[in-house]
């Protein structure tokens, strides 16, 4: 058991570390749930393609640098310590890319995995629907089969950047006579300005126009467009959830990087900090060192070729979530009254960790599936 | 990086595991609770021949130490089996007298240590108490600058862990082993050895609590159906799992790197775990995990005493932060 990177991961770091000091923005962008701001953070995208650095994990053919797990973890470390922008790209970079690298065709990724990777088309996860959320079984949007394709229809919600975004991927219901809810889904792809979507922006807490839900009406769909096989969905589906809940959706280096200015701004308050703070900043830095730890073990499994546990993304899930709020509620604490104002990093970050428990599958949903599948406890009814 | 333990490690751990389990560790420590130590002395000198105190012992010594990883592997054990007696202090005491300048007391006690023949036990610095100060050969104690080897000890108090117990060492008889600002270093290096060994342990005793609570709940029937397959229940123990699985890495990091701040992460993460644990685990039981003639009792109130042993969790936080640079 150690710690020790060997000398190529030692490298890997320093020029991710280089690369970073070089063109990092000095003044931080406008937030990313705004129109000004996504265009910024798309031009962000560009260039973290330029130098390669925008799909470390992908394939050299896509974009990428065919970067290891334990990599990736050093990339993230660096790119978060460096204080760089939040990756509007994120949905299909860390969810639409990796099923397509799994269940996609050869055209589709050739096709949909460079201009992703370089910010061109920004992604948006149309899963949700008003009448299904955690039971994402029940959605009810369909894709009728017609002449080279499918129709879709129905409405979609809760759209994370769908408000700016290029394209969606999502489920529908594609085989109406199938025996179970989650058999006869359809993963296909669509174009948000195709004729007959309507997006709708939908102001979130802070009143900035982040997700957006979607009519669609006849939205035609080619064939070239479905992700896997036609009613096979659920199946395509759940290999994207289990990316989003563990790692990749919320890499250690992230909360590494916010527990260390959280301890700074400890520091700075000196005499005048709330000292019942002193342990919460405390346990922000434990768990943050936790989590980086947990994935490193994590990555010296998946070197050796071990799949993880099922359900581990789960726990993992629950993990940084809670760590992400504890974390901005600490600071807003310090901060006292001037941590109101809005904008702020650590106001903003509050707002963001605020959802943490409830995208990506509730922290109620995470829990059930930590008990049933990791302990072993029988399953409940659920409805 | 490879940081996970190896085959080898894995293999140690497994055969602790194993030959503690065919050792009837309850009753080894429901004997030492009552004060009779013939069969924790069977158990220690069991975990001797399997290598466990000598990877406390560097090789000039017949040892085959000091190994932190594989001492906080072993812990854990110890703790999922509830060995009983001074087992973390006679660890960090052989750190301790490794430390010193002058190999003397070194040179007496640890090849006896590494043998599984010398029970030692340590004071700790901000109690006084000593824990098991009546099985223990000897105990050593830090005052001032000076260390002092303790044969005797005052009446033996009860734990609220009735397994340990707590005795002052007597300093009017003690020798004085070494003198000087040696002796503080070294008594840092043992406390936070101490400190990681006791976290293993309670990982361990967590652990211990989580499987024993899943197994209890998926038998136990209430309303038709086994108390298991409710929700509150299940939450409750997804939370534990959660904690302790966080807790893991921590402790193979701090055994790892041996920083200070590492230590003190681990030493909260692993007993506010094991603590939080024994709170569900109590509950879940119902009125049988209130019972002490059932073995669950041994965990429950061990994670209790363990979660200050050696660093409590205020102190082990205040020290992750003053280490953490500003
Ligand atoms: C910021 C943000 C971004 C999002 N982005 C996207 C996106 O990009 N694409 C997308 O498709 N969706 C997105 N979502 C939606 C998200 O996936 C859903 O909110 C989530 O799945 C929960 O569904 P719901 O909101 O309908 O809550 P509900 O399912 O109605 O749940 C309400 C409450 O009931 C609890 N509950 C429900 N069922 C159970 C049960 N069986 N046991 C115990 N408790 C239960 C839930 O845990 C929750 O606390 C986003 C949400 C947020 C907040």
């Amino acid at each position: 058991m150690d710690l020790d990177f060997t000398a190529e991961e030692r490298s890997f770091r320093r020029q991710a570390r280089d690369w970073l000091a070089a063109h990092v923005p000095a003044v931080p962008l406008p937030s990313l749930e705004t129109a000004e701001g996504f265009a910024a953070h798309r031009a962000w995208e560009r260039r973290l393609a330029v130098g390669r650095w925008s799909v470390v994990s992908w394939p050299a053919a896509y974009g990428g640098r065919d970067a290891t797990l334990l990599q990736w973890l050093v990339f993230e470390e660096e790119y978060h310590a460096a204080g760089a922008p939040g990756r509007v790209g994120q949905n299909g970079i860390s969810l639409l890319g990796p099923t397509l690298l799994e269940h996609g065709t050869q055209e589709q990724r050739d096709r949909v995995l460079p201009p992703m990777a370089r910010g061109e088309v920004i992604w948006a996860q149309a899963w949700s629907e008003p009448e299904a959320g955690s039971d994402l079984a029940s959605l009810r949007s369909t894709a009728t089969r017609t002449e080279g394709g499918w129709l879709l229809r129905g409405q979609k919600t809760w759209s994370s950047r769908a408000a700016f975004a290029d394209r969606a991927f999502g489920l529908f219901r594609s085989h109406p006579g199938a025996p179970r809810p989650h058999q006869g889904l359809t993963y296909l792809m669509f174009g948000l300005d195709a004729p007959g979507v309507t997006v709708r922006p939908l102001a979130r807490l802070d009143g900035k126009p982040a997700f957006a839900e979607l009519f669609l009406d006849d939205v035609f769909v080619p064939d070239a467009d479905v992700v896997g096989s036609p009613g096979d969905g659920w199946r395509v589906a759940m290999s994207t959830a289990a990316d989003e809940r563990g790692l990749t959706l919320r890499s250690p280096g992230r909360f590494t990087a916010a527990a260390r200015r959280l301890a700074a701004l400890w520091h700075s308050c000196g005499e005048d900090a709330d000292p019942s703070a002193a342990d919460r900043v405390a346990d922000a830095l434990i768990g943050a060192r936790a989590y980086q730890l947990a994935a490193y073990a994590g990555a010296a499994r998946a070197a050796e070729g071990g799949a993880p546990e099922a359900g581990a993304s789960s726990l993992t899930k629950v993990f940084w979530s809670e760590l992400d709020i504890a974390l901005h509620e600490t600071a807003l604490d310090l901060l006292g009254p001037p941590g109101e104002a809005a904008g702020g990093p650590w106001a903003e970050g509050w707002v963001f960790a605020l959802a943490g428990p409830v995208y990506a599958g509730t922290n109620e949903i995470q829990r059930d599936i930590v008990a049933e599948r990791l302990l072993g406890l029988p399953r409940g009814r659920r409805r | 990086m490879r940081f996970l333990p190896t085959v080898e490690q894995a293999d140690f751990v497994h055969a602790l595991d194993r030959m503690l389990a065919a050792a009837g560790t309850p009753e080894a420590a429901r004997a030492w609770a009552a004060g009779e130590h013939a069969p924790g002395r069977r158990l220690w000198a069991r975990l001797a021949d399997a290598g466990l105190f000598a990877l406390a012992v560097p090789e000039a010594y017949d040892g085959y130490g000091p190994r932190p990883v594989e001492l906080a592997l072993a812990f854990v054990e110890l703790g999922r089996h509830a060995v009983p007696g001074p087992v973390a202090e006679t660890v960090a005491a052989a750190e301790l007298l490794d430390a010193l300048p002058d190999p003397g007391p070194a040179k007496e006690w640890l090849p006896r240590v590494a043998a599984g023949r010398a029970v030692l036990g340590l004071a700790a610095p901000e109690g006084g108490h000593a824990l098991d100060a009546d099985a223990a050969d000897a105990v050593l104690v830090v005052s001032g600058d000076r260390l002092l080897l303790a044969r005797d000890h005052g009446p033996v108090l009860a734990s609220l862990d009735p397994v340990r117990r707590l005795a002052v060492p007597q300093e009017g008889t003690a020798a004085v082993l070494a003198t000087g600002p040696a002796v503080a270093a070294a008594a840092a290096r043992a406390a936070d050895r101490a400190a990681l060994v006791t976290a293993a342990q309670a990982l361990g005793v967590g652990l211990a609590l989580l499987a024993r609570t899943v197994d209890h709940v998926r038998r136990r029937h209430q309303f038709g159906v086994p108390v298991g397959s409710f929700q509150a229940v299940k939450h409750r123990l997804a939370d534990t799992l959660i904690a302790l699985e966080f807790a893991r890495p921590l402790l193979h990091g701090a055994a790892v790197t041996g920083t200070g701040a590492d230590v003190a992460a681990a030493k909260v993460a692993c007993g506010e775990a094991a603590y939080r644990a024994a709170r569900t685990a109590l509950q879940l039981h119902g009125a049988l995990g209130y019972t002490a003639e059932y073995d669950l009792s041994l965990w429950l109130t061990k994670a209790r005493a363990l979660r200050s042993a050696w660093g409590t969790p205020a102190r082990c936080r205040a020290r992750v932060l003053a280490q953490t640079p500003g």
